[in-house]
Formats: structure tokens, C-alpha cells, sequence
């Protein structure tokens, strides 16, 4: 499926739409794989609706598009698979503890459930509050588990909605630390954020949006401090 | 499909047994739809005995409803919904599991009201064979409608209000089916049994086939 040459985002005039109105109304971006790419933008303005195009959730109504060699909208579920998307809600089980989560999604991605005590271990989630449902942990703790659960599946494709919102510092650290390890591992990382001062120094590029549409690019600070003057 | 289905059912199963939604909501209100109907109709078990079959469908199908929101309700959060998504699971294999999980509720709860109206109702059963055949049947039809209405219904805001409007109509060939197997079942004079095992079988070959192949765009829309 890998073709070393295609960039492994490639959108071109990308509309998508909710209902009836356009909350992408002409997207361009293209990225590299192994780069990451931080989306800054007010709310509204057609973040989160960015991350889930990439993941092949909400179709592509109008242009052209290509994730991991994966057109869209035609094989959006073939694309599904490589991608982990994480958002202000994990979309994991409230009432099974944080590794039977893993395991469950382990075992449904056709990958070692033993790959999930590793993983929690590495974020952190131990002893007592491994054993506690995730419905009675804490939203970073939450956050936790769901940067785990993205540790153990090894997406191509990372999607982090806001990933530092509502986190102590520790937790801010952990984020940006597991994000260079995936981009530097081959992984595509794409990000949201309301937060530039923790989210650029971690980027290639950094995007705004705008009324659905990306209206400025500029380099981040991610491998030499190359500035991000452009960025409105 | 078989392998995903048997994950989702797990999964399904394991939520209850911590939650033990259906164990402490649905069973009660089974339980207390059967009671009332009893203390609306009055100590003559006469009219009772006769009215059993269609208060016991009643009851069965009410907690049906109940039971199966309780199950859309796992994934009852759009990030949930997405994750599910994300793992590539074959649809038909995930609506399956979902019916195996509801289908091991409905039929302890069916066997529960089955034991209320025999000791509410006065109700003897001449013919066991044909009333746990129909118990079977219609639980898989019960299960298989459910969550595929509970699928068109979306979104738990919706769903609540929605899921009752859109299967309880469809249903009535169950009501109707199940309560005529059942007045085969204790009272051998009125008929076959068979005949209306048969509406149960198509039922549920019906909406099981639909599930199969409709659960997968559903979701996707």
C-alpha cells in the first residue's frame, strides 16, 4: 500500500460536509510522512472536522484526497485501520478497566492484547487506577489511556484533537514527548490546538484555519527553531 | 465476521455484568409491567389464564426496547461510535455481536416472566416444546429489530424517544405470533403451534438478513 514517492496527506480543494453546510470549504495540504503538522484556529473554523476527513470518517463531498495512499472518499475504510484519533472524549468504555479497554481494541485490531500493560505502564496508568473503571478516572487520566491505547495500536496516523487541553504539566510533557517518538518511529501526526507556545515547538508545520479553509502555513519548531512569523 | 461478532458480544456481556444495567432496570421493570397488568385485570384467574399469553408478549417486547437502548447506549457517544469505526470490524460481524450480547439478556429475561406468569397468571403449559420454540424465535427477531432501529435511531438524544416509534409497530407480527404459539402452548385445543413458529422463523431470518446487510451503511450515515 506504501508508495514512498506520495506524500502521505495529500488534499486538494477538500469539501466536507455537515448536513448541508461546508465546515471544509476547499482545504490544500499536503504532508509528509513522519512530519507533524499542528492546526491552529478559533472554534469553528473547521479543526476537528479536518482531523476526521483524514480519518476517513466524514466523506469527502467535493475535491480530491489521498491518506496513506488511500483515495478518498472510496477507501476511507481501508484507511481506518492506520489511524489513531484522539479527542477531548478517548471513545473508550466507561465501565471496563483501563487495559480491558486496550485489550478490546487490541484484539479487534488484530494485534497482541499483551501489548496493552506495556503501554499503560509507559503513561503511566498503574497499580490502583489500572484496575479502576475508566468512567471513575480523571480526564487526564482519561487522556492517559487513550495516548496508550495509541502506544500500543501504532497508527501510521496520529490525530490529536487538542491533545495538551485540560492537562497538568507532566501529562503536557508526556504528549509532546510520545508525539516526537511516533513522527520520529515514520508516523504522520496531526494536531489541533488552542495552545501555540506547547504545540509548535513540537511541529513541522504549523496550519491556521479559517472559515474551513487553511489561510496561512509556515514552518514550526520542531528539528531547529525556524520560526513561525507567517502564522497569523 | 463470526470472530468480530463474538468480540462485540463479549464486550456487550462484560459492560453488563459490570453495569448490571439489565439486572437491576430492565429485569425490575419486566417484572413490574407484569404485576400491573395482573393487578389491572384483577384477581379472576379465569380471565387471567387467558389474557397471559398477550400481557406476557407485551411485557417481553416493552423490555426489549429497554434492553436494546441500554445497548446502542455503549456506543451511544459519537467518539465511541468513531472509535468502533476506526477498528475496521466487518459491520455485519459488529451487528451480529450486538444481538448474540442482547439475545443471552432477552432470553434470561423471558425465562423469568415465563416463570411470573405461571405463578401470576395461573397458567399450566401443556406444551413446553412449542412456547421455548417460540421464546427462542421471537427473541432472536426481538434482537435483531432492535438493534437495527436502534442503528437508524443514531444518536442517544435520539434513540430514547425514537427507538419505541420505530419498533414497536414492526414488531407486531411478533406480539401477534408469539401469543398465538403460546395459546398452542397451554391450551392444546386451540391449534398448531407451528404455523405461527413459522411467522417467528421468517421474522427473524428477515431481520437478521437486513441487519446483516443495512447495519454497516446505517452506521456509516
Amino acid at each position: 500500500m506504501t508508495n514512498p514517492m506520495a506524500p502521505a496527506i495529500y488534499l486538494r480543494s477538500a469539501v466536507a460536509l455537515a448536513g448541508r453546510f461546508p465546515v471544509l470549504a476547499g482545504v490544500d495540504l499536503d504532508l509528509d510522512e513522519g512530519s507533524v503538522c499542528v492546526v491552529l484556529g478559533a472554534n469553528g473554523a473547521g479543526k476537528t472536522s479536518l482531523l476526521r476527513l483524514l480519518a476517513g470518517l466524514v466523506p469527502l463531498a467535493s475535491g480530491e484526497g489521498a491518506v496513506l495512499d488511500c483515495s478518498l472518499p472510496g477507501q476511507a475504510r481501508d484507511l481506518r485501520q492506520h489511524v489513531g484519533l484522539l479527542g477531548h472524549d478517548v471513545g473508550l468504555y466507561d465501565d471496563l478497566r483501563p487495559a480491558e479497554n486496550l485489550r478490546f481494541v487490541l484484539k479487534a485490531s488484530r494485534l497482541d492484547p499483551g501489548l496493552s500493560d506495556d503501554a499503560l505502564a509507559r503513561v503511566g496508568i498503574t497499580g490502583r487506577t489500572a484496575s479502576t473503571p475508566l468512567g471513575q478516572l480523571s480526564a487526564g487520566q482519561r487522556r492517559r489511556v487513550g495516548l496508550a491505547l495509541l502506544l500500543a495500536r501504532r497508527p501510521r496516523l496520529w490525530l490529536l484533537d487538542e491533545p495538551h487541553a485540560s492537562l497538568d504539566e507532566p501529562t503536557r510533557d508526556l504528549v509532546s514527548e510520545l508525539t516526537e517518538e511516533a513522527a520520529r518511529g515514520g508516523a504522520t501526526v496531526v494536531a489541533t490546538s488552542h495552545e501555540p507556545d506547547l504545540a509548535i515547538p513540537m511541529a513541522d508545520t504549523v496550519v491556521t484555519m479559517s472559515g474551513g479553509i487553511i489561510a496561512t502555513r509556515a514552518p514550526g519548531g520542531r528539528r531547529g527553531d525556524r520560526g513561525w512569523s507567517d502564522v497569523a | 465476521m463470526w470472530r468480530d461478532a463474538v468480540l462485540i458480544a463479549g464486550r456487550d456481556l462484560r459492560i453488563e455484568a459490570r453495569s448490571r444495567v439489565a439486572l437491576w432496570q430492565v429485569l425490575p421493570f419486566a417484572v413490574l409491567t407484569l404485576l400491573l397488568f395482573a393487578f389491572a385485570l384483577g384477581p379472576r384467574p379465569g380471565l387471567l389464564a387467558q389474557s397471559a399469553p398477550g400481557l406476557f408478549w407485551l411485557a417481553v417486547l416493552f423490555s426489549s426496547v429497554l434492553a436494546a437502548q441500554r445497548s446502542m447506549a455503549i456506543e451511544g457517544s459519537g467518539a465511541t461510535r468513531d472509535s468502533v469505526r476506526l477498528l475496521g470490524l466487518d459491520p455485519a460481524g459488529v451487528f451480529l455481536g450486538k444481538v448474540l450480547a442482547l439475545l443471552a439478556e432477552m432470553v434470561a429475561l423471558e425465562a423469568v416472566l415465563l416463570g411470573g406468569v405461571v405463578l401470576l397468571f395461573h397458567v399450566t403449559v401443556t406444551s413446553w416444546g412449542v412456547l421455548i420454540g417460540a421464546c427462542l424465535l421471537a427473541a432472536v427477531g426481538l434482537c435483531t429489530a432492535n438493534v437495527l432501529y436502534g442503528s437508524l435511531a443514531g444518536e442517544a438524544r435520539m434513540r430514547a424517544t425514537l427507538l419505541p416509534v420505530l419498533v414497536l409497530p414492526v414488531v407486531a407480527p411478533v406480539l401477534i405470533a408469539g401469543s398465538k404459539a403460546f395459546s398452542a402452548s397451554v391450551a392444546p385445543g386451540s391449534g398448531s403451534g407451528a404455523r405461527w413458529l413459522g411467522i417467528l422463523v421468517v421474522f427473524a431470518v428477515v431481520y437478521s438478513a437486513m441487519g446483516v446487510a443495512l447495519y454497516g451503511p446505517l452506521e456509516e450515515s
